[in-house]
């Protein structure tokens, strides 16, 4: 990489989305987009401590069980279906 | 509008604890998260727990860890929050507070994906701490001693992987070589790139060890292994010289040692019989008991069955990893084994339980080992067992909590002073009813009826040395009793009492001697048998007396006063003699100070509404220093010194100020601050206590002298924390008392009451209510109130649960399996209470598990002055009820009807589906008692909203509001609205319009125009809201809060309210153009506040008789809080400056922005904080004094202030 490159804005942005996972870019699809929405509420979901109980409370299962499912949904079986999308 | 908010209660459910010696003493302490709250207990001698420090720290803690640095006796504190920070916290515990040591920034505020915070562990010798987010990043710190002992923590070390998920992490045990930690880690680049899916199916989770090489200061990835892909949580192994090192991964059905070059282990978690096979088994928390060289894990499963795993290990190879049942407890959190042999377990839903070890497992019970595992072709052969009773554990203590509330009411059913506040709490077979009234419990130890109707009791020892009270001493209209305390209690004639004539007072004097002060003089028993009397002059006699140790006066009728003070030699001496100019209505002196030979004042009450200071010092004996006028005769008087800052564990190091307090006769209770030097009065407050003038006596808490206020009902002023508290007692009408404390009753109260003596002690100081708490079956969604009868109608459902009657039969199935020496009596009460003799109770076992579109539920009709349930309608064929209302057709054929809207066989993954919904109409029968079922309507969504309008009944259906009549065999439809964006969630009605919240979209305001029959909105909200709670304020104006943890207020603004209202032919709002998607006009944003918890419920009302109409609010984790109304702007600038001074000098203890927290989602708009400025007396006294200068007052009245606004609220 030349020095110029570095303060190009393309590599800068490159840089901040390697740095700061889920941001966007111009060529984003539809899909992609969806998917980092998703993984950020799950996370979010994970993270605050009540709403996690409140879906504990909707499901019937226990809050150490509904944060184990969230973990794993990004990757599991409830993964939105890629045709949904685009 | 502008509003105070204030947290009534604080969160009683706890997201995790830690438990360590955070004093530095052998106390075993357990530190606990609620939330937004950080909690220190300890378990005491008696083994209850004890709130030793609650600390509010405005941001939502997720993970806490304790370490200890080598060689230290005290632990550590850190903590992962929100807040983008690591904070390191120690106790202190000479303040009582937690002192922040350090606090390093790594990221961004908020719960993110790849901010740091959601895990920590730390390496078992405390030399170096990781932080770790959902995804990609870690930091490591490093841990150390600089030359003077402090603890110092390094820059953060990265341990980044891109697109990797971490599930959990651990500390690895590895003595005193590098430190290394594991993570549960999964990449899912690959899956990502590929659009097929393939891989996103082959992603496999692997164990990853990182080292920190001390000497480079460096984080490396040591080694990485794929392990089971149903892997959730790292339990660390001792290493060292305690045991093999490496890690226990719990996986879905097993439990697996895994260490560095080291074969696995693995041992399936046995699984319950009845449990459905398709349901895996989770372990959601563990503890780890060390001792010597013995250790063991307990793991709890997601059922609430513990196992006790332990390893078999020669030297660092593990041989055998066994996993037995040990017993079973409702479900945790986290798990604390204490060192003094106590399990401190906190549940994730309902009360905490603290256990004590009866056995450690040692018994044969059932039992897999990693030696008998059997691999066939469909996996691993499993391992059954049947839950039994405790064999291990025995509860000692519970914890009561609130969590989850799911629906609440504040109305006054009892007719008692003030409302109470029915609350519906927990899940499954551990829900209950929670009826909550503010005061302090109170545990009655005796009760004895004297011979008359006594009307003043006392206590005295014998000796001032004594640790317990000698006599209690009753007063009659002519005559006194006295009464011993010893192994029982009786009467004695041998005292040296004079029982022939009512007394005034009785009391200790000087160190060994007693004094009676009867209506004609004044009695004193010296400790050899002698009796010195003092007579009255003439035919006067004695009104009121005044005393303490070394000092007495007494009041003559006639408003003549006598000093009198103990000499040298223990004789009582006249001193002085003062006339007053009319009778004397009460007497108070202070307590001698330690070190002096007497108290300065005298306060002395006239039925002419002033109080008078008398100084009591020889050089100017019997001035008057000070009067203050009131607004009522005073009927009673106390001296009372009362810290206004805190400081130690149990006493301030900071002045404190004498309080004159005095209960009027016009009920109030008048308080103000004396000045020790001058005597003069400054600074009052006041208090309306009841209808009774409030009658004041000096008691005991925790050692400290505190108040107890009769009224029409008792309070007790006391210190909590710091913050002086008046709270009512949950007791009866008392008209005397004195402090009590015997052998069985350290800290008690004796008092009168008609012609009985009751003995009772306080219980849960620093608690705003006390519950009264009634089981129930199932999680119970929501209850109505039946308007005239005064009876609440709750519904309960669950999912995933089996129907009374199958349970019933698999109970008597297994029993009969298990022997049949047992009768099968299971009937409604046990299933419902859980009684000690049954074997399985629900409890604690939970309900077994069926299939996830398996419902059970029920209508319950709750009579709440019996306590009774009168009736109890378990609904059929796999359905459930969401909501529920009273409603009166306009034909009045059947009076007032009860509609339940039910969901046949709902089911949430993986996508939403039902079978049908219904809605049932019920005819109250019997008074009310019982349901008729009148019919039952199919419709094509499921009813989650209900609600009564102009004589028919309004559903919200799915998306779709529709009105229906009655008809003879089902509803009739008679108009509906199809245009909501989802799922109606609530209504609420006020003359034509219908206020309809929908799940994701907030509000949206109606109008029903019955000429045209149609219903139409006309406008809603501009922000998508996922609405949790509502409630209807005023016309124009709808409460609610959203799944996220705000609170907000919405209006109609005035002018398009104003233009719909007068709109004759609705043809305008009918045919207006929509916005923004939605309704033409856009209802605006009038408050907002983030309160950091799922609010489920929400009512206008005013707890206490004469208070500000406030909105009260309960939340998931149990917190029941207020938003309270200004009423001048001066208030408001007050409060927004105090506010705003108390966030620069006192930011949040975990590290988070008060303000960024408070507007977490949506800007925070016109709501003050009242639990920040609540902790304005907790700050140090130049801080106070600066900030009070800042606000042109004096601290003392920023504190008046404080107190005035939470006097309005409860």
């Amino acid at each position: 990489m030349q020095a110029s490159d570095r303060f190009n804005i393309n590599s800068q942005l490159e840089h901040l989305q390697a740095k700061y996972v889920g941001t966007g870019h111009a060529d984003l699809n539809r899909f992609e987009w969806a998917v980092n929405i998703q993984r950020d509420s799950y996370a979010s979901y994970v993270g605050h401590y009540p709403m996690l109980a409140f879906f504990a409370l909707a499901e019937n299962e226990s809050i150490g069980r509904e944060r184990y499912n969230f973990m794993q949904v990004p990757f599991g079986t409830a993964f939105p279906n890629e045709e949904f999308f685009v | 509008m502008y509003l105070y908010s204030l947290t009534l209660q604080q969160a009683t459910g706890i997201v995790c604890a830690a438990n360590g010696n955070f004093t530095g003493t052998k106390t075993q302490e357990i530190v606990v998260a609620r939330g937004k709250v950080l909690d220190l207990l300890r378990p005491d001698d008696n083994g209850k727990i004890q709130t030793i420090l609650s600390v509010e720290v405005f941001g939502a803690i997720r993970s806490l860890a304790q370490f200890r640095l080598t060689g230290a006796s005290k632990d550590y504190i850190v903590v992962g929050s929100d807040s983008g920070r690591i904070v390191i916290l120690e106790y202190n515990k000479l303040k009582n507070c937690f002192d922040k040591i350090h606090q390093e920034t790594f990221g961004k505020s908020g719960c993110r994906r790849i901010v740091p915070g959601q895990y920590i562990a730390v390496d078992p010798k405390g030399r170096a701490v990781m932080i770790a987010a959902c995804e990609k990043q870690k930091l490591v710190y490093v841990l150390n001693r600089d030359s003077s002992a402090r603890l110092t923590i390094s820059s953060p070390l990265e341990a980044h992987k891109s697109h990797t998920i971490v599930y959990s992490i651990a500390g690895v045990d590895c003595g005193f070589d590098n430190p290394v930690f594991a993570a549960i880690e999964l990449d899912y680049i690959e899956a990502d790139q590929d659009s097929t899916g393939v891989s996103a199916n082959e992603a496999q989770k692997h164990l990853t060890f990182y080292e920190l090489d001390l000497g480079l200061n460096h984080v490396s990835r040591k080694w990485s292994e794929p392990i089971d892909n149903g892997a959730n949580m790292l339990v660390t192994v001792p290493g060292g010289a305690d045991g093999p090192s490496g890690i226990l991964v719990c996986a879905e059905n097993f439990v697996i040692y895994k260490n560095q070059g080291h074969p696995d282990v693995r041992a399936v978690i046995p699984r319950r019989a009845d449990l459905p096979a398709e349901r895996g088994v989770l372990i959601v928390s563990a503890a780890t008991h060390r001792h010597k060289s013995m250790f063991f894990f307990l793991l709890q499963t997601e059922y609430g069955d513990v196992f006790k795993c332990t390893l078999e290990h020669d030297n660092d190879r593990v041989t055998e990893l066994k996993i037995k049942y040990f017993d079973t407890i409702p479900v945790t959190v986290s798990m604390c084994v204490l060192k003094t042999g106590f399990l401190f377990a906190a549940s994730e839903f309902g009360n905490h339980g603290l256990y004590q070890f009866r056995a450690i497992g040692d018994d044969a019970d059932v039992e897999s080992s990693s030696a008998t595992l059997m691999e066939t072709e469909e996996g691993f052969q499993p391992v059954f067992f049947q839950p039994r009773g405790f064999k291990n554990l025995m509860r000692i203590d519970q914890v009561e909590s609130l969590m989850p509330i799911m629906d609440m009411k504040v109305t006054n059913l009892f007719e008692e002073e003030t409302p109470q506040i029915f609350t519906l709490c927990g899940r499954g077979p551990r829900s209950s009813l929670r009826i909550l009234r503010p005061g302090l419990a109170v545990s009655e130890m005796a009760v004895s009826q004297l011979p008359g109707i006594p009307n003043a009791v006392w206590t005295v020892k014998k000796n001032i040395n004594d640790e317990f009270d000698a006599y209690i001493v009753v007063s009659f209209t002519s005559a006194t009793l006295v009464l011993s305390i010893g192994e029982t209690v009786e009467e004695v004639n041998d005292s040296g009492f004079l029982d022939t004539t009512p007394s005034l007072s009785v009391s200790l004097l000087g160190d060994d001697s007693l004094m009676q002060v009867h209506p004609n003089g004044i009695r004193h028993i010296r400790e050899d048998g002698r009796i010195n009397e003092w007579k009255t002059p003439g035919k006067r006699t004695i009104v009121k007396v005044g005393s303490n140790r070394a000092q007495v006066v007494i009041a003559l009728s006639g408003g003549e006063l006598i000093y009198f003070e103990m000499d040298i030699t223990g004789q009582l001496m006249e001193v002085e003699k003062h006339e007053m100019s009319g009778d004397v209505a009460c007497l108070d002196i202070a307590p001698v100070p330690e070190g002096r030979q007497r108290s300065r004042f005298l306060a002395v009450g006239s039925y002419d509404n002033t109080i008078r200071i008398l100084s009591l010092d020889p050089d100017d004996c019997m001035q008057i220093l000070s009067v203050q006028s009131v607004s009522s005769p005073p009927e009673s008087l106390l001296l009372l010194e009362v810290q206004a800052s805190v400081g130690g564990e149990d006493g301030a190091d900071h002045p404190a100020s004498v309080f004159l307090n005095a209960g009027l006769q016009n009920g109030v209770l008048f308080r103000t601050v004396v000045d020790m030097v001058t005597g003069q009065l400054s600074d009052t407050r006041s208090r309306f206590l009841g209808l009774r003038a409030p009658k004041l006596f000096s008691a005991l808490v925790r050692g400290r002298r505190a108040m107890l206020c009769l009224s029409s009902r008792p309070w007790l002023g006391y210190i909590h924390q710091g913050h002086f508290l008046l709270t009512p007692l949950s007791y009866e009408t008392l008209e005397y008392a004195a402090s009590f404390s015997s052998d069985q009753c350290s800290e008690g109260v004796v008092s009168v009451a008609g012609d009985a003596l009751r003995v009772f002690t306080i219980e849960r100081l620093g608690e705003t209510f006390n519950e009264t708490v009634i089981p129930l079956r199932y999680t119970p969604r929501k209850f109505v109130l039946h308007p005239k009868r005064k009876l609440l109608i709750v519904i309960e459902s669950d999912q995933g649960a089996f129907s009374a009657d199958e349970r019933e039969a698999a109970r008597k199935e297994c029993l009969e399996a298990a022997g049949g020496e047992e009768n099968g009596n299971g009937n409604m009460e046990q299933m419902e209470n859980g009684g000690d003799d049954d074997p399985l109770s629900d409890e604690q076992y939970g309900y077994p598990k069926g299939e996830s579109e398996k419902w059970a539920s029920c209508i319950r009709i709750f009579e709440p002055r019996t306590t009774s349930t009168t009736c109890l309608l378990e609904l059929q064929e796999n359905e459930a009820a969401f909501s529920v209302c009273t409603v009166n057709f306009h034909d009045k054929e059947y009076g007032t009807l009860l509609a339940v809207g039910t969901a046949k066989a709902l089911k949430f993954w993986p996508k939403r589906s039902f079978a049908a919904g219904y809605i049932h109409i019920y005819r109250f029968i019997e008074d009310g008692k019982s349901l008729q079922l009148l019919h039952k309507t199919e419709v094509d969504g499921i009813p989650l909203a209900l609600c009564q309008f102009q004589g028919r009944l309004l559903a919200g259906i799915g998306p779709v509001l529709r009105l229906y009549d009655l008809g003879k065999r089902k509803l009739l439809r008679k108009c509906e609205n199809k245009l909501f964006p989802n799922t109606i969630i609530s209504i609420h009605t006020y003359r034509d319009r219908i206020y309809v919240g929908d799940i994701q979209e907030s509000f949206h305001y109606c109008k029903y125009r019955r000429d045209e029959n149609q219903l139409y909105v006309f406008a809603d909200d501009s922000v998508p809201r996922w609405l949790t709670a509502s409630y209807h304020i005023d016309f124009d104006t709808m409460a609610g809060a959203d799944k996220f943890g705000n609170v907000y207020f919405m209006r109609l603004p005035q002018d398009i309210s104003d233009e719909v209202e007068e709109d004759p032919t609705g043809g305008k709002i009918k045919w207006e153009q929509g916005k923004l998607n939605g309704a033409p006009n856009k209802v605006e944003e009038i408050v907002q506040f983030h309160v950091g918890d799922v609010v489920t419920c929400m009512q206008k009302t005013s707890l206490i008789p004469g208070g500000g109409e406030c909105l009260i609010y309960g939340t998931v984790m149990g917190c029941i809080g207020a938003l309270l109304a200004f009423t001048s702007r001066e208030d408001v600038d007050f409060f927004s400056h105090l506010e705003m001074h108390m966030r620069q000098e006192h930011p949040p203890l975990c590290g988070r922005d008060h303000i960024a927290y408070r507007s977490a989602y949506f800007p925070v708009k016109d709501v003050i904080d009242g639990d920040l400025c609540e902790q304005f007396p907790t700050l140090p006294p130049d801080l106070q004094k600066k900030i009070a200068d800042e606000l042109d007052r004096t601290p003392g009245e920023i504190l008046k202030k404080l107190e005035d606004i939470r006097n309005k609220i409860i």
